[in-house]
């Protein structure tokens, strides 16, 4: 977990090792109604597996499995556990798919099959994101020393049944409930609010920031969001204008009639344009802030472990000197303490490098992200500017 | 004035002449506007002008005196020079309307709107001037116009449309930024219909328009309240109209006509259909202004929280352009609106001008029909009369005969006559459509490319930034 840090060709935000021990990719991904179906594959020459090549299909549920599987593991309490990815949501987009075809009889087929072709890219763009967010959780995992070398780990990517996990979604869902209440009681701890005294000016600091920071980076996620949208709107407002100049170009006798056509074509230009930006801003910016909104809870939740681990540490201390005072079962209550202290300071260390590693990764994340989002909004911007140039010197030159 | 109606003589043929006075005493059912002080010298035969009671003395007697010292040097030339000027760009007369001042308070208050003119016409008496206007007035004058002119063929811009949310919201004084939208939309289209009203070379030469320019108290136009009672007198009319209009079955001897009225047809669906998608786009982009600044607040804020210095400031500037962008985008809302959107609406209302006219010429057909049903029905009359031997009905009858033989070659002549205008005007009027489209549409695109170069300028800005984290 060093600085140097290598831009994987995924369109998401995570940099990633180049450590090749152990490569992880979705190769292949099928949407079928309401399942997605990945197909991992694994490429390694570790002693571990059976083959130096093979691939598995998993779904959604299975992933979750895995991500819940390190969460309970007391092993990895000290570590940032990469955030679960998103279900798969193709459901506005089907509806709107849908609501096209009972559709509208007063467009042309042109618009109709413009429109189509729109709401088939978004179907397609949410699911390259999908495969995406799926891949980045396994390949941080696959990047983590510690966490690499999980037994579960090792059977999601290698056993060739499904895992049997799906009935876990009723479980999902309970389980889901029950770790709200435990949230809202380290909601307390983290606030400060139970009392417990903090020893670590580090740590202090790490969790002033982490709260104010998420509840930030998640205003910023869900705005940036409706800007996408917007924009998504405005482009796709450029096919039915485009449409109605294009009938009336040629209906028209006069010199309009040029006109009208070259401003049709242009709009329709523009709008691929305009869409374009709109998904850059989407990829660059959104989903950038989505996945570091996840990363930093579950950056709080390791500090939540840790102060848990510092209560727990506490109470043995209170529970070590009733004994002393009572004189009773002063053994187990010394080694109980001593448990306690050295969970407490092994999940201290690890979180230390974990949340220094968080922040550099972060920082390298955004950087590039913000780069890029710049880079590519100068270049459709220059693109518009020269389509738009182009079309008035046509328009002025005419007679 | 009558001294400018005997040049106004010289210059067109009699025929012409003479048909207009007669439309003019005709179409009484029109409202006729009691402030116009030119109605009672054209109607009278006599040379001497004679002043209604009505109309203060004041408006008549200077203009009266001002034109027999300095005739226009316009009357003079003849009428084929008029209409190659007309025709050519040479038409010298700037309109702006500005400064809305709110008058008043409560439900009386009103808006009150600058009229500025510019002008080298020798026909006004200064070269630049300036009126204070109502909303009201520029409906009277419409009225006016629409009144002398629609009926004999001649295209009139329409007035901009009254709204009655709108002006209650400025009334109860409401500062919000919708009601400020609200007269700048206003604003701006009363000085496009001002300028569109003045491109029109007949128009111009009206004096009801020039007195509208002019003068400084305004006689207040009283029939154009909502919910008048004229109002729904008018509302009324148009209605019997367009039913009338249904069963009018006009046995069309040129092509021409029928086509243009198709072709408006067809124009007109189709500027509704985009109009009402830029209508969308305005909507959209408004709200994409709005989503942008929200976006800008959080991306400070998250810069704010950020501890990392360098990742700190980069997140600060891309909220300060962001907020630049948010900017960018309302001006670009602006342009969608007050170019491409106004200007379809305008044609939307134009075009329904047009066809009001292509009606005015069934109507004038019909009427010139019935003229001819009835004359075939005082010929019978008279025959009948011959064969009963009633020789004092017989007279009658022959008296008759002559009266409506009059009115079949007047109807004639009114026919062809509008018929002749409507060519000349539909000319004009699609030459100026080109004009106004081809215009506003460069500018319109002029103002995407400046949206696009400012946001060069300000991404280009922010790279620097962002390559600065380290």
């Amino acid at each position: 977990m060093d600085d140097a840090m290598v831009a994987q060709p995924s369109s998401t935000a995570v940099d990633l090792h180049g450590d090749s021990s152990l490569q992880v990719e979705i190769s292949d991904a099928v949407s079928e109604r309401d399942k997605v179906k990945f197909t991992v594959q694994t490429k390694s020459c570790l002693p571990h597996f059976a083959q130096t090549e093979f691939s598995v299909v998993r779904q959604h549920e299975e992933f979750i499995w895995l991500h819940d599987a390190y969460v309970e593991n007391e092993e990895y309490a000290g570590l940032i556990i990469p955030p679960a990815p998103p279900r798969p949501d193709f459901e506005a987009s089907r509806e709107k798919l849908q609501k096209l075809g009972e559709g509208d009889s007063s467009i042309t087929r042109e618009e109709f099959a413009k429109m189509k072709q729109e709401l088939e890219a978004e179907y397609l763009a949410i699911f390259k994101k999908t495969v995406a967010m799926h891949e980045v959780f396994l390949q941080r995992l696959a990047a983590h020393p510690t966490l690499r070398r999980d037994h579960n780990f090792f059977v999601f990517l290698e056993y060739g049944q499904d895992l049997s996990v799906r009935g876990k979604n009723r479980k999902e869902l309970l389980g889901g409930f029950l770790r709200n209440i435990v949230k809202s009681a380290d909601e307390a701890l983290i606030t400060g609010m139970s009392g417990l005294k903090e020893v670590d000016d580090f740590f202090e600091h790490e969790r002033t920031f982490l709260l104010e920071y998420h509840t930030r980076i998640r205003d910023a996620c869900l705005r940036a969001d409706r800007v996408m949208h917007s924009h998504k709107c405005l482009a796709d407002d450029y096919i039915p204008i485009s449409a109605a100049l294009s009938s009336l170009g040629t209906q028209e006798v006069n010199q309009l009639k040029t006109s009208f056509l070259k401003l049709a074509e242009l709009f329709e230009r523009l709008r691929k344009l305009e869409g374009r930006m709109a998904s850059d801003e989407d990829l660059k910016l959104s989903d950038m802030l989505r996945y570091y909104m996840r990363d930093s809870q579950a950056a709080k939740d390791l500090l939540y472990r840790r102060l848990r681990a510092l209560a727990d540490y506490e109470n043995a201390n209170k529970a070590l000197d009733k004994a002393r005072t009572r004189n009773r079962e002063v053994r187990t209550a010394e080694s109980h303490q001593q448990l306690c202290c050295q969970r407490f300071e092994r999940l201290s260390d690890s979180a230390k490098q974990e949340l220094m590693d968080f922040k550099s990764r972060r920082v390298s994340s955004f950087r590039k992200n913000l780069i890029e989002l710049a880079e590519l909004e100068l270049k459709h911007a220059k693109a518009s500017t020269l389509l738009l140039r182009n079309t008035l010197v046509a328009l002025k030159g005419e007679p | 004035m009558v001294q400018n109606l005997q040049k106004l003589c010289s210059m067109m043929t009699e025929k012409i002449f003479l048909q207009i006075i007669n439309s003019l005493r005709a179409e009484a059912t029109e409202e006729v506007s009691l402030d116009s002080p030119e109605r009672e010298p054209i109607l009278s035969s006599e040379p001497s002008p004679a002043v209604t009671p009505v109309t203060p003395t004041t408006l008549i007697a200077p203009r009266i005196e001002s034109k027999s010292l300095s005739a226009p040097v316009i009357f003079d030339r003849s009428r084929e020079e008029i209409e190659e000027e007309a025709n050519g760009d040479v038409f010298d007369i700037e309109i702006g309307v500005s400064d809305p001042e709110k008058v008043g308070d409560g439900m009386n208050a009103y808006m009150a709107y600058r009229v500025t003119t510019k002008t080298s016409l020798s026909m006004f008496s200064k070269s630049e001037f300036s009126v204070k206007r109502r909303f009201s007035d520029f409906l009277g004058l419409h009225s006016k116009l629409a009144s002398k002119y629609l009926h004999v063929g001649y295209i009139v811009p329409p007035a901009p449309e009254k709204s009655i949310v709108g002006m209650t919201k400025v009334k109860v004084g409401k500062e919000d930024s919708s009601s400020t939208e609200f007269v700048e939309k206003r604003r701006a289209a009363l000085e496009r219909y001002l300028q569109r009203t003045v491109k029109h070379p007949t128009l111009l030469q009206d004096p009801d328009l020039r007195q509208f320019l002019e003068s400084s108290e305004l006689p207040r136009a009283v029939n154009t309240q909502a919910l008048s009672g004229a109002g729904i007198l008018r509302m009324v009319n148009k209605a019997a109209d367009a039913v009338n209009k249904m069963t009018i079955k006009m046995n069309e001897s040129d092509a021409w006509f029928e086509e243009k009225q198709q072709q408006f047809e067809n124009l007109d669906q189709q500027l509704r259909k985009l109009h009402a998608s830029v209508e969308a786009l305005v909507c959209h982009r408004k709200e994409l202004s709005a989503n942008t600044a929200a976006f800008a607040k959080s991306a400070a804020m998250l810069g704010n929280s950020e501890d990392h210095t360098a990742l700190s400031r980069a997140l600060s500037q891309l909220a300060e352009v962001e907020e630049k962008i948010d900017q960018l985008h309302q001006e670009q809302a602006f342009a969608d609106f007050y170019m491409f959107s106004e200007l379809l609406s305008d044609y939307i209302r134009l075009i329904a001008a047009v066809k009001g006219v292509f009606d005015h010429r069934m109507k004038c057909w019909q009427k010139w029909e019935d003229a001819q049903i009835t004359l075939l029905k005082k010929r019978e009359t008279e025959a009948k009369m011959m064969v009963a031997n009633k020789p004092d009905k017989i007279q009658q009858a022959k008296n008759e005969i002559r009266e409506w033989e009059a009115k079949v070659q007047q109807g004639e002549r009114d026919f062809e006559q509008i018929s002749k205008t409507i060519r000349k005007e539909v000319g004009r009027f699609e030459k100026e459509r080109v004009k106004d489209f081809k215009t506003v549409i460069i500018k319109y695109l002029e103002s995407l490319v400046q949206t696009q170069q400012q946001l060069i300028k300000y991404w280009e800005a922010f790279l620097p930034e962002a390559k600065a984290i380290a």
